[in-house]
């Protein structure tokens, strides 16, 4: 029963059990999945019905509370090629009736075990809809999880009460900047698949918190992805003279990531071709002088319609995101707007993406400096790839053109 | 891109009758696509031949033609009302073919007819399984390996190269038939022959066996601007090798990867846009094999379909509304999300629920056809439930498809080892029992592995039924049955009964347990996005859950219990008149629907106020009442329109206090039961058929001795006339008992019947009638008066009939008028009754009065021009008939106190023998009887019998002959009768074939006739072929066989059985020898004329029941051109 706190009434709990309680003093009781103990951080929903494994290893899920809205969660265990990253990120996993058994020829282990594998804290058994609509009404809401040795002693409010006290301290996202802990360590490179050693044209890849499908994206495209570090500067990023810059996704609230700003700027100055990806969309917005913002209950899903402004085409694509950036423009949306950054410095910008539930900007494309950037996740192999095929040709275009005019 | 301003009218094609494999969903995805084209104010005409349709009401379309859908009559509507475009998508495999008919004879260029929503190329493409292979490839998918041949030779050689088993599928049919598994060469000779026959372009498909691979479903959508969504994935619980429309089915898919998923996304949406459908819905099949993950596209609907009808159901996104908008120009970003009434069309649904469907069949009409699930469809309806898991789903699911053996039963001891090995034999094999008997498996010990390896089906779903079994455990150790045990049995979807039997306590008791413990169910919303956005349909399901959505109403509601899942006798027809209910009673009421059936137009979320979609037993019916008690005023419940499955809840919801309208359950018991329905034939002085009941076989014997033979058996509770037999002798009766008891040999003498078996007086050469009335407490509305045109004997549902009657005198009409009020009376009705009453020697008997709804309401609405069923809605709710008179909702006069030149209505059952083949694999006898086995109706309608005769028989299947060879066999006591219209035929310039015996009477009369071998004879010295022979060839156009005598009786079954398998006319009576002599001699005369109902129905039009002035001396409409 999803409740106000002070009605929470009943038995003592037993070992099994686990305790939800969110900010706003709201609480459901439930059974405890996956390891047993505290689980604390903002509590999203996610509509997607298939891919609970790749949302739980999405690292732009680090520091929240995953709830599937599908009610039967682990039908098809672990399968660890389908995995998004080498872990778990979600901090905590809410769902209504959890597998009792994987049922698939590539499963490797269980959901269940892999939770308690990796030490992640979940709730069963709750009325995930109800949790869904309240998220929906009062916006995104830290959480906790509570089972095993932290379920309160005594039942009723005032077992909760100090549950509730360090779901209230625990840290929100939102003034948050995360890539740093979910980035990787050091830098490296991919070659383009197929030609290991055809020196293809060379992206620096900024990574800030990604998943690991999303370097398939350039490798496919024949493109070499040198990556860095998100803490990289723009020394770093600049050296080696890349043909192509891209900032990809990851978790955090953008406004906190003003470093990664300033190496977005020195690409754009230098007009090397940019790729803007999720949390990398947010930071060309802000780059280019947008303001960003926290979204009431955020984007997550796979079934979002997002509008190709020039074409008008509507693609069904992957959201998994609580910030957006501000347009440029009031309407018409989709026309070019001088960007504000020092009285429009990188020239003007519009809107290429929007979504078609609220609005929300969910691409941008510069027009006098060779950048653009999507919100949503193109996919691989999807018809959403056009943005990597867009950048693609930016670069070779690029090229062509210093070739030009160092022929010149 | 807005609506096209091009288009200002358009011909939608429905799908004729309801037959397996193409049913109610046809109503409702046309039913939605009228609205939408006429609220976007374009001139509708709409041609369908079935007169149970929502569709077919006046006010759906601008012209409605209830026609046959042949392409020669949809051609002459197209001359006269001239369309700018034909929408051939939304009205089944029968719209289809019909467009491309017409498209290919040059009738849509000459007419200058845009076809929209899909084009003949990629009908093609779809439809030819060589070309549809092709496409696959060039998605870069696989389809099986096969061969396409053209006749037996090429089979045989394909045999060799695909080795067995093999699958046939034969092109551009529907609902798999004609298609079958051959295991052996013998199994392929017979399959091939009647695919070859079934194609229209004889030609099938030889297939490698993809058995036993998990198959599932993806429903895409797609509009001009090449915008693609898939609504809903479905996962069938039965593997490959059991029709989609046969098997248990979930949505959504429940063991797909994600990966796994877009796989199957991507495939179809590359296939659709290949295929080239332009706008509108399709539907893809998909094979998976359970270990290695091969994908192979089994096939792809070009069109909404019986499982896009589902998706929409399930998922609240409705495809056949959207397919019409994006027909005419709209795409996805323009159309609103009718249930967030804020987000666009263009997304994919996704839900929070899950979604079983579960078929229902009808096997005991069919004695001799074998039970088996293959890849030819033979459900004839289906149930759908919501459930916030699986378990609470299917055990949801299970209870609305309302056959008491199809339940899981955890009461009494668990099968022994014997038997559970014996089950996991008999589950190898697909069947309409089969998850019953995996269930019992489970019960009594059978492992997983095991089950899975026996059947196929998914370890996941197995492991459900595992934990079903943990749960019933639980209840019946647990030593107290608390709030914690009733909680968790109720989250897996255990019903009261089914715990009362666990713990042998009664429902009721369990019940109010349940309630002490304040244990309810919440009603979740069904809206598309899992909860995201707001929803402000409602469309409401039950779960035990915490939270419930019902929103509080200020006006009082009625609720309108719907008729459930389609089975033969209980149809499409029940359903029209409760949305008519609701209809009628939206202005003062908030209408809420309670059904479960995912086929119908009473489900659309847009047809009542609410809708709960929730099983239709006591329980559920309860808890929704309580639910809509606490959002407001619960004015009524109404039971009477949606036939026998809440007819029979009516005395228990009574007793539980709610306001049941319309007649009471203790009237509705009066004429239910046979002795207090007795009393009031005496009370009324009306005379009935002499009976008697009996408990043994001795008893029975003395009553029909008493009584005299012929005799009706029938076991004394029976819907739809089950188990009902014509007995002639003792021999008979003796024979049809031990049936009845199972119990052989002299032991059956005295053996205790299972049920009493009342025994009728036969009336033999009666003519049956049926009346469909409304009474209020005081006055009596005649709705209609039919004339069967076969003898009783023959169920009312399945004999044809016609409207006004064409042999009844005044007087006896005013007798039935008198009789029927008088029963209406002393019953006690308040809304509509219908009784069949049999003429015979001049005596009007009463075989049968049901206080409810009938079969034949929407026909007698149709055929009069008087809306029955709402009219009986407004009686029910405490209306008069001559307030109804005055407010012009009833005509002044009864509806059959027609204008001379009202329209004469034949309606005409269409039967399903060809889908159910015996063990031997032989088709099932074709006769008819007293027993019901019709799936469907049409409607023919002229201006005088002949003519609305050959209508209905071109509309139920392929019309009578123009010319050519028709034989001749009859029963003895036919021989008399038969000389008139054989001669005719002669002069009619048929050649006459018959057997010795009718020959001789034939030739006596001086007709001439050439004598056929019977196929007992076996083929002449020559090599003569018989009848049988004959009749396969197809050298016969139609068949005229009264079933006679026992020794007869087999010869007659094989001229039968392949008269339908070769789709010829058949003739079982004689009434139906003259009417359809008549009706070719109609025929014969031209083309048929079409005239919509709207013209019927304007003033000199022939329907002036409806006006307040009957018409004199109006001549005929004038067809506008
Ligand atoms: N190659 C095959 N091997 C075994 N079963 C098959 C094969 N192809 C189809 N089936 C089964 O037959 C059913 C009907 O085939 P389908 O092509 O869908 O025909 P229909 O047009 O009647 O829907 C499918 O639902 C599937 O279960
Ligand atoms: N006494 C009878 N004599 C002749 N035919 C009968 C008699 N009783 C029933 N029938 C035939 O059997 C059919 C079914 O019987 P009915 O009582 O109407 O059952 P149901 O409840 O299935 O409609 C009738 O339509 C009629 O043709
Ligand atoms: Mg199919
Ligand atoms: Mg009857």
């Amino acid at each position: 029963m999803i409740r106000a706190l002070e009605t929470v009434q009943g038995s003592a709990y037993g070992p099994d059990e686990a305790l939800l309680v969110l900010e706003d003093g709201t609480a459901a009781r439930g059974r405890a999945y996956g390891a047993k103990g505290r689980a604390a951080g903002d509590m999203v929903f996610t509509t997607s019905m298939t891919g609970y494994q790749e949302v739980l290893t999405d690292p732009r899920h680090a520091g929240q509370i995953v709830m599937m809205t599908a009610p039967h969660v682990g039908n098809v265990g672990m399968i660890p090629e389908d995995s998004r990253s080498g872990r778990i990120w979600a901090s905590g996993l809410i769902v209504r009736d959890p597998a009792r058994r994987a049922s698939h020829w590539r499963a490797e282990t269980e959901l269940d075990a892999e939770l308690r594998a990796q030490d992640v804290v979940g709730i069963a058994e709750v009325d995930t809809r109800a949790l869904t609509r309240h998220l929906r009404d009062h916006g995104v809401l830290r959480a906790g999880i509570f089972s095993g040795p932290h379920l309160p002693s005594v039942p009723g409010p005032q077992g909760i009460q100090p549950l509730l006290a360090q779901v209230r301290q625990s840290a929100a996202i939102t003034g948050t900047a995360l890539s740093e802990q979910v980035s990787t360590a050091a830098a490296y490179t991919l070659e383009p698949d197929g030609n290991p050693d055809q020196q293809g044209p060379t992206v620096a890849v900024l990574d800030l918190g990604m998943d690991t499908r999303t370097l398939r994206a350039l490798t496919g495209r024949g493109l070499r992805a040198h990556v860095l570090p998100a803490a990289a500067g723009a020394d770093q990023v600049l050296a080696g003279d890349p043909d192509g810059v891209f900032f990809t996704n990851g978790p955090g609230d953008p406004a906190e990531m003003d470093r990664a700003v300033e190496v977005a700027r020195a690409v754009l100055a230098a007009k090397i071709p940019f790729l803007g990806l999720g949390l990398g969309h947010q930071i060309l917005g802000r780059a280019l002088g947008l303001e960003t913002y926290a979204l009431h209950a955020g984007h997550r899903g796979r079934n979002h319609p997002v509008q190709e402004l020039d074409t008008g085409k509507v693609l069904i694509t992957t959201h998994n995101h609580g910030f957006a950036v501000q347009a440029p423009t009031a309407e018409p949306i989709a026309e070019p707007a001088m960007s504000p950054y020092e009285g429009g410095r990188f020239g003007r910008v519009r809107v290429s993406h929007v979504s078609l539930t609220d609005q929300v900007v969910e691409g941008l494309e510069c027009v006098d400096v060779p950048a653009l950037s999507v919100q949503f996740h193109p996919g691989a192999g999807h018809e959403a790839g056009r943005p990597y095929d867009r950048f693609a040709a930016m670069i070779s275009t690029d090229a062509a053109t210093r070739v030009a005019s160092e022929e010149n | 891109m807005p609506r096209r301003s091009d288009l200002s009218s358009v011909l939608v094609i429905g799908s004729g009758p309801i037959v397996i494999g193409q049913a109610a969903e046809f109503d409702y995805s046309g039913t939605q696509a009228c609205r939408v084209l006429r609220d976007e104010g374009l001139r509708v005409i709409l041609v369908n031949s079935n007169p149970a349709t929502i569709m077919t009401d006046p006010e759906f379309a601008d012209a409605t033609y209830i026609e046959p859908i042949t392409p020669d009559v949809v051609a002459s509507i197209i001359a006269k009302e001239r369309p700018d475009a034909i929408l051939p998508t939304l009205g089944g495999q029968t719209a289809l073919n019909t467009a491309i008919a017409l498209d290919e004879s040059g009738v849509l260029a000459q007419y200058e007819v845009e076809m929209i929503g899909v084009n003949t190329a990629s009908i093609h493409l779809a439809e030819d399984r060589e070309a549809f292979k092709e496409v696959v490839e060039r998605c870069g998918a696989e389809s099986a390996r096969s061969s396409i041949v053209q006749s037996m030779e090429g089979a045989l050689q394909a045999a060799d190269e695909l080795g067995y088993p093999i699958v046939v599928r034969p092109s551009f049919t529907m609902g798999g038939l004609g298609s079958g598994i051959a295991h052996d060469e013998t199994d392929l000779r017979r399959i091939v022959g009647s695919g070859l026959h079934y194609s229209p372009t004889a030609e099938v498909l030889l297939e490698e066996s993809i058995l036993g691979w998990k198959e599932y479903e993806l429903e895409l959508v797609r509009d001009s601007a090449d915008n693609v969504v898939a609504v809903c994935s479905i996962e069938n619980i039965d593997p490959v090798g059991v029709h989609t429309g046969d098997s248990i089915t979930v949505a959504p898919a429940v063991t797909l990867t994600d990966q796994e998923f877009q796989k199957l996304r991507d495939v179809g949406i590359a296939i659709i846009r290949e295929v080239g459908v332009d706008t509108g819905g399709c539907n893809i099949q998909f094979a998976l094999h359970p270990h290695t993950g091969r994908v192979v596209v089994i096939e792809m609907n070009p069109r909404v379909s019986r499982s896009s009808a589902l998706a929409s159901k399930a998922t609240g996104y409705p495809i056949a509304k959207i397919a019409a908008k994006l027909a005419i120009g709209y795409t996805l970003d323009e159309i609103t999300n009718d249930i967030t009434g804020t987000t666009p069309a263009a997304f994919e649904p996704t839900m929070d629920y899950v979604a079983v469907k579960v078929p229902r069949f009808n096997f005991e009409k069919f004695p001799a056809a074998e039970p088996l699930l293959t890849t030819t469809m033979k459900s004839v309806g289906e149930a759908m439930a919501l459930g916030r898991n699986f378990t609470e789903a299917l055990q949801k699911g299970l209870r609305s498809i309302d056959t008491p053996e199809i339940a899981f039963d955890y009461s009494g001891p668990a099968p022994d080892a014997d038997r559970t090995a014996e089950l996991l034999e008999q589950i190898a094999t697909p069947t309409p029992e089969r998850l019953i008997q995996v269930q019992q498996a489970v019960r009594g010990g059978a492992r997983l592995d095991q089950i899975v390896a026996a059947t196929g089906i998914d370890p996941w779903f197995v492991d459900q039924l595992l934990l079903l079994q943990e749960v019933a455990d639980e209840i019946a150790a647990t030593p107290r049955l608390d709030a914690d045990v009733l909680r968790r049995a109720k989250r897996h979807g255990f019903s009261d009964q089914q715990i009362g039997d666990i713990r042998g306590l009664s429902e009721a008791t369990v019940r109010e347990l349940r309630h002490a413990f304040g244990l309810h169910p919440v009603y979740k919303t069904v809206d598309t996005c899992a909860g995201e956005f707001p929803a402000i349909m409602p469309y409401y399901y039950s779960s035990y859950d915490t939270q419930t959505e019902v929103a509080p109403r200020k006006r009082p509601a009625v609720l309108i219990l719907g008729s459930g899942p389609n089975r033969i006798g209980q149809g499409i027809e029940f359903d029209y008149s409760c949305v008519h209910a609701a209809l009628a009673l939206q202005d003062r009421y908030e209408t809420v629907m309670v059904n479960c059936n995912p086929e119908t137009v009473s489900t659309d979320y847009d047809t009542a106020d609410r809708l709960y979609f929730e099983p239709l037993t006591l329980e559920d019916v309860l808890e929704v009442y309580r639910a809509e008690s606490a959002a407001g005023e619960v004015a009524g419940v109404i039971v009477q329109l949606g036939g026998q499955t809440p007819l029979s809840l009516a005395a228990d919801l009574e007793a539980a206090g709610l306001p049941i309208w319309g007649t009471s359950p203790s009237a509705i018991d009066a004429a239910e039961h046979r002795g207090q329905f007795g009393q009031v034939l005496l009370a009324a002085g009306l005379p009935a058929p002499a009976f008697g009941t009996a408990i043994s076989l001795e008893q029975a014997r003395q009553v029909a001795d008493q009584i005299g033979y012929p005799v009706l058996v029938r076991p004394s509770y029976v819907l739809g006339g089950r188990g009902m037999e014509i007995v002639y002798d003792e021999e008979q009766l003796t024979d049809y008992l031990r049936r009845a008891t199972g119990v052989s040999g002299s032991a059956a003498e005295h053996a205790t019947l299972p049920a009493p078996v009342l025994v009728d007086r036969f009336l033999d050469q009666a003519i049956e009638v049926d009346v469909d009335a409304i009474y209020d407490g005081e006055e009596l509305f005649l709705g209609g008066v039919m004339e069967h045109i076969e003898e009783a004997g023959i169920h009312s549902g399945d004999s044809s009939c016609v409207m006004p009657p064409i042999t009844l005198s005044d007087s006896m009409v005013a007798r039935i008028r008198e009789s029927t009020e008088a029963i209406a009376r002393e019953v006690g009705v308040r809304g509509l009754l219908n009784i069949q009453f049999a003429l015979a020697a001049d005596v009007l008997y009463v075989l049968e009065a049901n206080p409810r709804a009938s079969r034949t309401a929407p026909f007698v609405s149709k055929a009069t021009g008087v809306a029955l069923a709402k009219a009986a809605a407004l009686v029910m709710s405490g209306m008069s008939i001559a307030q109804l008179r005055s407010d012009g909702v009833l005509p002044a006069q009864d509806a059959i106190a027609t204008s001379p030149n009202a329209p004469i209505a034949v309606k005409e059952a269409v039967l399903p023998f060809k889908r159910f083949s015996t063990p031997k694999g032989n088709v099932v006898d074709t006769v008819l009887g007293p027993e019901m086995r019709s799936t469907g109706e049409v409607m023919g309608v002229d201006v005088d019998f002949p003519l609305a005769f050959a209508k209905s028989q071109a509309a139920a299947f392929g019309g009578l002959p123009m010319s050519g060879t028709v034989f001749v066999s009859v029963a003895d006591r036919d021989k008399r009768s038969l000389v008139l219209p054989v001669s005719r035929l002669v002069e009619l310039g048929f050649t006459i074939l018959a057997t010795a015996g009718t020959a001789s009477v034939l030739n006596r009369n001086g007709i001439p006739c050439t004598v056929v071998r019977k196929a007992s004879d076996g083929p002449g010295p020559d090599g003569q072929g018989t009848i049988v022979d004959l009749i396969r060839a197809g050298q016969v156009d139609m068949v005229i066989n009264t079933p006679g005598s026992r020794r007869a009786r087999a010869d007659g079954h094989d001229i039968r059985t392949a008269t339908t398998v070769a789709d010829r006319a058949i003739v079982t009576t004689m009434q139906q020898f003259s009417a359809a002599v008549q009706g070719i001699e109609a025929q014969r005369r031209g083309p048929f004329a079409v005239r919509a109902l709207q013209e019927y129905a304007r003033p000199g039009g022939g329907l002036a029941a409806v006006e307040t002035r009957p018409v004199q001396d109006a001549g005929p409409a004038v067809d506008e051109a």
